[in-house]
């Protein structure tokens, strides 16, 4: 791979991080780059997917057949593993993914509020997505965060002893955009 | 003879033990464990399961996940058991048996744990057993019975009402099985059978927990998967979820008959499934030695077409191929035949008439037919389909080894360390050993691939080829040599092999020839475009990894110096000690069921059965003796001098028995002449072939089905052909040649061919102790099985070669005359798709077109794109033979400079390319060379000129038949 098409290829990946369909040149592309840098590692496959879905925003259908091809596997086998994990979604997502526990100890410490002020707030129901694209709503079963019940993540952050108005507060900075000035376009959000 | 337990013969077929049963080396010395279930004392080899030891007492433990053709997969927990001294239920088919344990497979506890498991799988079960598909052939039923089930407690609206899966949509996308996932249990046991069976990987099960299902592909439909058809999940699926349509139409079949499969070399064992005198499924027997249980998509779902409304059944003649046919009685076209061929031979000579046998029919059939020509025609004018496939895998494997036939059984390759493929594709021509090899592969033996096309084996789930040396074609001996003078030149041959079996003085003669710089792979790189590098390193890897085996197939023998291919790979073997034990040797795989066996019975025109020159005196004096009559000693006509003799006009009468000359040979418009100048063309088929539309007198044949007779396969395994059904016709194949014998004035007598087989064991060495009832007890037979090898001969030259002394044969390489010109810049080479069979006369009759409706024309991208051409376009294919017109498929699989079909369609006329070039020794033409040229046609409906005769000439013969 030459070092213009890596260039581009990073290009579209930020481009395309949590901003819905990514092409087909640029799925291929992206994958390729992933798989030359991560094929090798021993258990290559998910490191391989969690890139993916990094670079992505998602795991494409269309990129199984790629990394099945790459590490010697199905299309099928490579399938089985994405479904089986909750974490990968095979379809694109908001750009920030707010996760509320529904596990035990937080449902007990007023999670099923929390749960259904989530919903109403954002106006989506879970596995949704905020029409301007920006947030996800999905359930998980715990976050190991019992203590502090309970508890949501966004990205790798995780919050404890949630209630309705902190988590407003929380949703009111993800769709805040910081204004910036740049001499470089791309490092504007 | 001493005897001792081996899991292989010992165990019933007709039982499930649940696991496979342990590897086990079965000699003397080999110590059997001891343990006690339920009270039984039972000996079983280490590493046997708790399941399976039980099943061997008798002792059926419930399961659902597991079954005995599969690794255990403990995920069912129905078979959960207690066992002495050891805390809570361990699952037995994955719990190990050991010395002294004792086990309890039924008491209170362990029936209270099942039924509560089983309650959990019927909650999400429909319970419409009478009407369900499966009804009478359930495991889900038979264990809901076992463990004694009597209600359901989860039953009734759940709370999330999409958390059953009894509403699932049924697939049908195949049109062979259906996939009912609402009847699914999710034990796995299909995806395993995907995997560890067939190899393709093609199931997952996606999602988890409740949510899991079975998922073709990425939870596409069955035939948008990667599935290729092959039955295996079909039969370990223990519910009605994978289940043949043919038994959703028709219910459970009565009764059973074990048979051989009627399509590849492979020969594998099957059960037809009877209702009365119809077959409504055939089932990959687990007792065949051959399959072990294992079938593809042509065995296993395509044998429609013996039932085909194109069949025709009753005796036709006409006086000349303008003519309509007339139908007749079997006694009027065997006057008219035998009539003919007489008048022929007053008025042209006894050697103007001549027959040639098919590597489709029975060894009966084929000994028959070369009996006639030799002793009622009167000369030696006989020879068969091998001559155009496996005729030099004969000439070099006898000249170098001693004996016309493949060394090892297909067992061997389960102790291969290094498989090389030459010239192969067995995962589409020898689908099931195809997927034993890639069972091997995975455990992991090394792989060379030697093609020019990237094929299946180089790269694909679990399969990756350590070298893929992609030759040009026409380089094969070129490719041997060099990886011979590695060998030689780096001093890895096996010396104390070589020395003390194969002559030494040929040995050396050919050490100094092959020790040649010309030979070097730096040099032949020019020929082959394979780098020296990588010669270098798979000839290290074969000398010296282990047990090597070579595996080859049409793409070494259908070459202008395929015999010369075959000696060198022959020399391989020698060279590097690989033969004479399990794991290694040379393995011919033959492309029709019964190649091996029609060589054998006798076909070719210089040798009677047993590979015996004709001119031989005492041979022929045990023939004149047996048969009452003289015997010419010249060697006769081959098919290329027959066709060539006819063209010319001195050769005016054939008597074709199941082979289909006019599609399946090279140069299709030189055959059309040859057939066009008979007098006398007598065809028996079932249909009315391409051949048959060129004949005066057609001759009902019969299918696998409707007759009694014997295969052999590429092991040379004998293996029973059973009749299920009454013949069509009438008349049973041999009885028609008896027939068409007896008009010709000489008579032959045999009430079944049972008789005809005794008749080969008296005449023939190595078939001496072959008998039909030898074949019932054992199953199979493999030859040599006489008084020394009264259980037949898995692996060949053990103790030393056939032939005394193993020979060095030179093989100097010679490149075709067929070479790329400006005018032809491309090489076609041509081989076989996994859906259809040869020329296709049976699989096009069957629902396997859905996979490969036309032959397309596999391009490389770079030659595609300097002719403007893209994937479906219409293209011409010409070579300096004749042309004709195909769509084009662009393909990665291919290397820039050359092209490839497949000759499955009649009307693609891929013959019509191919030339008149063949093999120096044996004649076998040279189909997989052919300098062509490839165009892009701007008309969509354009056919070729051949094309447009050719379905006016079928249109015209079609009629002809007074249906």
């Amino acid at each position: 791979m030459t070092d213009a098409n890596t260039q581009g290829a990073g290009q579209a990946a930020q481009a395309s991080n949590g901003q819905g369909l990514a092409n087909q040149a640029e799925i291929e592309s992206v994958v390729g780059r992933i798989l030359v840098e991560l094929k090798d590692i021993p258990g290559p496959l998910l490191p391989i997917l969690h890139e993916v879905q990094h670079q992505l925003g998602y795991v494409p259908d269309s990129s199984l057949p790629i990394i099945g091809k790459a590490l010697n596997i199905s299309r099928a086998e490579v399938h089985g593993v994405v479904t089986f994990y909750h974490h990968f979604s095979s379809k694109p997502r908001g750009r920030h993914i707010i996760e509320v526990c529904r596990a035990e100890s937080c449902q007990s410490m007023g999670g099923r509020d929390l749960e259904a002020h989530a919903k109403s707030a954002l106006g989506l129901d879970w596995y949704q997505t905020t029409m301007d694209k920006e947030i996800t709503l999905e359930p998980v079963f715990c976050l190991g965060n019992c203590a502090c019940s309970p508890a949501i993540r966004v990205g790798d952050e995780v919050y404890g002893r949630m209630d309705a108005e902190q988590f407003d507060e929380i949703v009111d900075e993800l769709r805040t955009v910081p204004l910036a000035f740049s001499a470089n376009p791309a490092e504007v959000k | 003879m001493l005897h001792f337990f081996d899991p292989r013969t010992d165990l019933d077929s007709e039982i499930d033990y649940g696991t496979p049963p342990a590897t086990f080396d079965p000699t003397p010395d080999a110590e059997l464990i001891s343990l006690s279930i339920d009270g039984n004392e039972v000996r079983v080899p280490e590493g046997t399961s708790v399941m399976h030891a039980a099943a061997m007492a008798g002792i059926n433990i419930p399961k659902l996940c597991a079954t005995d053709s599969l690794e255990a997969f403990g995920s069912c927990r129905i078979c959960l058991v207690q066992i002495e001294g050891r805390r809570g239920f361990p699952a037995s088919c994955t719990t190990p048996a050991e010395a002294g344990m004792e086990v309890k497979t039924q008491n209170d506890k362990i029936g209270k744990l099942r039924r509560n498991v089983m309650e959990l799988y019927i909650s999400d079960h429909p319970l419409d057993c009478l009407t369900c598909p499966a009804n009478g052939d359930c495991e889900l039923q038979d264990m809901a019975g076992a463990v004694g089930l009597r209600n359901v407690r989860y039953t009734g609206q759940s709370a999330i009402p999409s958390h059953t899966h009894l509403d699932e949509k049924k697939d049908t996308s195949n049109p062979y099985f259906t996939f009912d996932a609402s009847k699914c249990i999710v034990c796995n046991r299909c995806v395993r059978a995907c995997e560890e069976t067939q190899g393709t990987f093609a199931l997952t099960i996606s999602s988890r927990g409740f949510e899991s299902k079975v998922s073709p592909g990425q939870d596409d439909a069955f035939m948008d998967s990667d599935c290729v058809s092959c039955g295996a999940c079909v039969q370990a699926c223990p519910t009605a979820t994978l289940m043949e349509t043919s038994i959703i139409d028709k219910g459970q079949p009565e009764h059973s008959v074990i048979t051989t499969c009627a399509y590849c070399g492979v020969g594998c064992a099957f059960k037809a499934d009877m209702k009365g005198d119809e077959v409504i499924r055939m089932t990959p027997w687990k007792g065949g030695k051959a399959n072990r249980g294992h079938s593809c998509v042509k065995g296993r779902f395509a044998f429609g077409y013996a039932t085909h409304q194109d069949r025709i059944t009753s005796p036709m003649v006409r006086d000349s191929i303008d003519q309509p046919w007339r139908k007749v009685s079997f006694e009027e076209a065997f006057d008219v035949a035998a009539t003919r061929i007489k008048g022929i031979q007053e008025k042209y000579g006894r050697n103007s008439v001549g027959g040639i046998t098919s590597s489709r029919c029975t060894n009966e059939e084929t000994y028959l037919v070369q009996k006639l020509v030799r002793a009622a025609f009167g000369n030696n004018n006989v020879d068969t389909c091998a001559r155009v496939c496996h005729s030099p895998t004969g000439f070099g494997l006898k000249t170098t080894l001693g004996e016309s036939a493949g060394t090892q059984t297909f067992d061997s390759v389960e102790k291969t360390d290094v498989i090389m493929v030459i010239g192969a594709n067995p995962t589409d021509a020898h689908p099931v050993f195809g997927s034993r090899m890639k069972k091997r592969i995975r455990e992991g033996a090394k792989l060379i691939v030697v093609d020019p096309r990237s094929i299946d084996l180089v790269n694909g789930p679990h399969v990756n080829a350590d070298y893929h040396l992609q030759l040009m074609p026409g380089t094969n001996v070129a490719f041997v040599n060099a990886m011979a003078h590695v060998i030689v030149n780096e001093g890895l041959e096996a010396a104390d092999f070589i020395a003390e079996r194969c002559e030494t003085e040929a040995f050396h003669e050919w050490k100094n020839f092959i020790s040649d710089e010309r030979h070097s792979p730096e040099n032949t790189e020019q020929f082959t475009g394979i780098p020296a590098a990588y010669i270098r390193g798979a000839a290290r890897l074969y000398a010296t990894g282990g047990n090597g085996s070579i595996y080859y197939g049409l793409g070494v023998t259908e070459h202008s110096q395929g015999s010369s291919t075959v000696m060198g790979i022959a020399n391989l073997a020698m060279l590097t000690g690989n033969v004479g034990r399990d794991g290694v040797g040379v393995n011919p795989l033959r492309g029709q069921n019964n190649v091996q066996g029609s060589c054998d019975m006798g076909s070719f025109p210089h040798e009677l059965p047993g590979y015996r020159h004709i001119s031989g005196q005492a041979v022929r004096d045990l023939f004149e003796d047996a048969w009452k009559v003289k015997l010419d000693p010249e060697p006769g006509y081959r098919i290329t001098n027959m066709l060539d003799a006819a063209v010319e006009g001195s050769y005016k009468g054939l008597y074709v028995q199941g082979e289909d000359i006019a599609q399946s040979d090279p140069n299709t418009k030189h055959v059309e002449a040859a057939l066009r100048n008979m007098e006398c063309l007598i065809v028996q088929d079932i249909f009315l072939n391409e051949t048959a539309k060129f004949a005066h007198v057609f001759l009902p044949g019969t299918s696998f089905l409707e007759k009694n007779g014997t295969f052999t396969n590429a092991e040379r395994r004998i293996s029973p052909v059973r009749k299920v059904m009454p013949p069509m016709p009438g008349l049973e194949d041999w009885q028609v040649t008896l027939g068409l014998s007896k008009a010709l004035g000489y008579e032959m007598h045999y009430e079944h061919p049972s008789e005809i087989m005794a008749e080969i064991a008296a005449l023939t060495p190595t078939f001496s102790n072959v008998t039909y009832e030898r074949l019932d007890e054992e199953g199979s037979l493999q030859w040599p099985c006489n008084d020394e090898t009264p259980y037949g001969t898995p692996i060949m030259h053990v103790d030393g070669f056939v032939r005394g002394k193993g020979f060095f044969a030179l093989t100097e390489y010679v490149p075709t005359e067929e070479k790329v010109t400006r005018r032809f810049p491309l090489l076609l080479t041509t081989g076989r798709i996994l859906s259809q069979y040869n020329v296709g006369a049976q699989t096009r009759r069957t629902e396997n077109s859905s996979w490969h409706g036309e032959d397309t024309l596999e391009i490389h991208p770079q030659d595609a794109e300097d002719r403007g051409i893209n994937t479906g376009d219409l293209v011409s294919l010409a070579s300096r033979a004749g042309d004709t017109h195909l769509r084009a498929l662009v393909s990665d699989r291919m290397q820039p400079g050359v092209v490839y079909t497949t000759f499955h369609h009649p009307e693609t006329g891929a013959n019509v390319i191919t030339t008149d070039n063949s093999d120096w020794a044996t004649n076998c033409p040279e189909y997989k060379v052919t300098a062509v040229q490839v165009d892009k046609l701007i008309s969509e409906t354009a056919s070729s000129e051949w094309q447009n005769q050719f379905a006016e000439f079928t249109e015209q013969q079609i009629a002809f038949i007074d249906k």
